[in-house]
């Protein structure tokens, strides 16, 4: 089942700065709302998002409550090399999730 | 504003023999045009008066939430279900060929059953005859995602007016549209024909049309049916809601297509 | 409190002439500018933190809360040698102070990001900026969030 959409250019120009969109499904359940028997909900969220080109690190986003349900999160990286560009996501209750797009740089 | 609008501030700011003047004036003024009929060239989605960033998620696909919905529908699409061990490709095949315009005629009269089926019943009729699988509860992901999927295959096309023997079905669904109902006597109409882009509380009403649907409301963080809308518009009348999945909703749903005919469907849409 | 459904309480004072209701919001107590200072303090220290070179942006009237389009650029020339380390996020009157926080280097090009994020309230968001050379930057802005007018309640 579909947890993640990500977006990145399938080709670039090589030294171009490229734009990379992520979508991922989680509900992000913040920790402070009654559920309908009135106890709090407990918290369930990413914490953690990174984003690796090649292998190195590019972006890396530390996520809390404020981050809205089924977050949606765009930066830019410079297409330097062709490759693969990797995601990984974790957070509460052992949350993990990957993915992986490639890239071809010209 | 129209005579309609007009009058209804009046009686409710008139003592009560001015109201009962104000009564007659209105049967007047609202003779030729029943009181349900927003003027066709008025009409507005509520992506017109949605602000820039929320449209702006809704323009693209990779930003929309409700695409992780609709790729989850596509996957469904395939997949074997039920005794039959049948998919909906199965005898479906290409949904973008067999399910386009689809959404935007429905709710439709099944005649088999006898009643008219929103795309949800249309779907847990296909999986209970078809499939021999139990039907999906309403509000269920695979459900929102099913009816977003078929919705999809739809966008951008204009909502085709029912067609005659569905004429009872409308009716009854302006029926509850314009019926007074819950703790604050308010009828569906009373908002969305007569008062929409004035402000409720901090935000704007709108016209109330069924042509993004389902779709991701920000207020519920996830895709809900437009029976889920529905149901909430009861509950902020302090109305008692039906039973999703009922046949009120089903009138209601009947009766919004009619009064959104000629509307572009946007499923699945983003709205506030 | 990031979830306005259902730890606001709602005050009906009448359906007016329009058929409009009103609601007054009465939040549980959260985070405070003074916890928004202490939250920030911990992540910079005793850094000085200048305004200027980043640029927060966010419709200045949320439609609502629960989803709010953010996004953010800092000036930088992003070298190997001077280019923008992380982006801070903080608000005032969420439950909690912190947002989050994006790290970057010299591989991003640019510093142009954008979330979404949760607002329980009108309130200041404030982000910061930590380049290379250790210098802080900031960008406050502030934020009026409507709320839905018809509430859904628990589901």
């Amino acid at each position: 089942m579909a947890r993640v959409l990500i977006n990145v250019p399938a080709t670039a120009k090589r030294g171009s700065v490229i734009q990379i969109k992520t979508l991922i499904s989680h509900v992000m359940e913040p920790g402070f709302r009654p559920g309908p028997d009135g106890k709090i909900i407990p918290r369930d969220i990413i914490t953690l998002m990174t984003c690796k080109y090649n292998g190195e690190e590019v972006f890396r986003a530390d996520m809390f409550p404020a981050v809205a349900a089924n977050p949606f999160v765009t930066f830019h990286t410079i297409a330097t090399e062709s490759g693969k560009l990797e995601f990984a996501w974790t957070g509460d209750n052992g949350f993990t999730e990957t993915a992986s797009a490639n890239i071809t740089v010209e | 504003m129209t005579a309609a609008r007009r009058i209804f501030h009046i009686l409710h700011a008139a003592s009560l023999p001015a109201c009962a003047a104000a009564i007659c004036i209105l049967s007047l003024a609202a003779a030729p045009l029943r009181a349900g009929d927003i003027p066709l060239n008025q009409r507005q989605s509520g992506y017109d008066t949605m602000g820039r960033d929320t449209r702006a998620m809704q323009d693209d696909d990779t930003a929309n939430p409700a695409t992780l919905w609709l790729l989850d529908g596509e996957a469904l699409w395939s997949k074997k279900e039920g005794a039959a061990g049948k998919a909906c490709a199965d005898c479906h095949t290409d949904a973008a060929t067999s399910m386009k315009g689809v959404a935007a005629r429905y709710p439709a009269f099944n005649t088999k059953q006898n009643k008219p089926l929103d795309i949800e019943g249309r779907i847990n009729n296909c999986r209970t005859e078809h499939q021999q699988a139990q039907p999906l509860p309403f509000e269920n992901k695979d459900l929102l995602a099913l009816t977003a999927y078929v919705a999809r295959q739809s966008r951008g096309m204009a909502i085709a007016p029912p067609p005659e023997n569905m004429q009872p079905v409308v009716d009854q669904g302006r029926a509850i549209f314009e019926k007074r109902q819950g703790q604050l006597n308010l009828s569906c109409a009373q908002c969305h024909d007569d008062n929409w882009g004035r402000k409720l509380a901090g935000s704007a009403i709108p016209q109330g049309h069924p042509n993004g649907y389902p779709l991701y409301r920000l207020e519920w963080q996830s895709v809900g049916s437009l029976q889920r809308r529905l149901r909430n518009c009861l509950i902020g009348m302090r109305a008692e809601g039906y039973a999703l999945g009922s046949p009120e909703y089903v009138a209601l749903e009947a009766f919004l297509m009619w009064r959104a005919r000629g509307m572009k469907m946007e499923s699945p849409a983003v709205r506030p | 409190m990031t979830d306005i459904n259902t730890t606001r309480r709602e005050l009906l004072i009448g359906a007016g002439a329009s058929g409009a209701t009103m609601l007054f919001a009465v939040r549980p107590a959260g985070a405070t500018p003074e916890a928004m200072k202490t939250a920030i303090r911990k992540v910079i220290g005793e850094a000085k933190v200048s305004t200027g070179r980043i640029k927060l942006d966010i419709p200045p009237l949320v439609e609502n809360g629960n989803t709010v389009a953010m996004s953010l650029t800092v000036e930088s020339p992003m070298t190997a040698k001077d280019y923008v380390k992380g982006v801070h996020i903080f608000n005032e009157r969420n439950p909690q102070p912190n947002v989050v926080t994006f790290h970057l280097g010299p591989r991003a090009g640019k510093a142009d990001i954008s979330a979404r994020i949760r607002l329980s309230d009108s309130q200041n968001v404030i982000g910061i900026a930590e380049m290379s050379d250790g210098s802080f930057w900031s960008h406050e802005i502030s934020v009026i969030v409507t709320l839905a007018a018809c509430l859904e309640g628990t589901n």
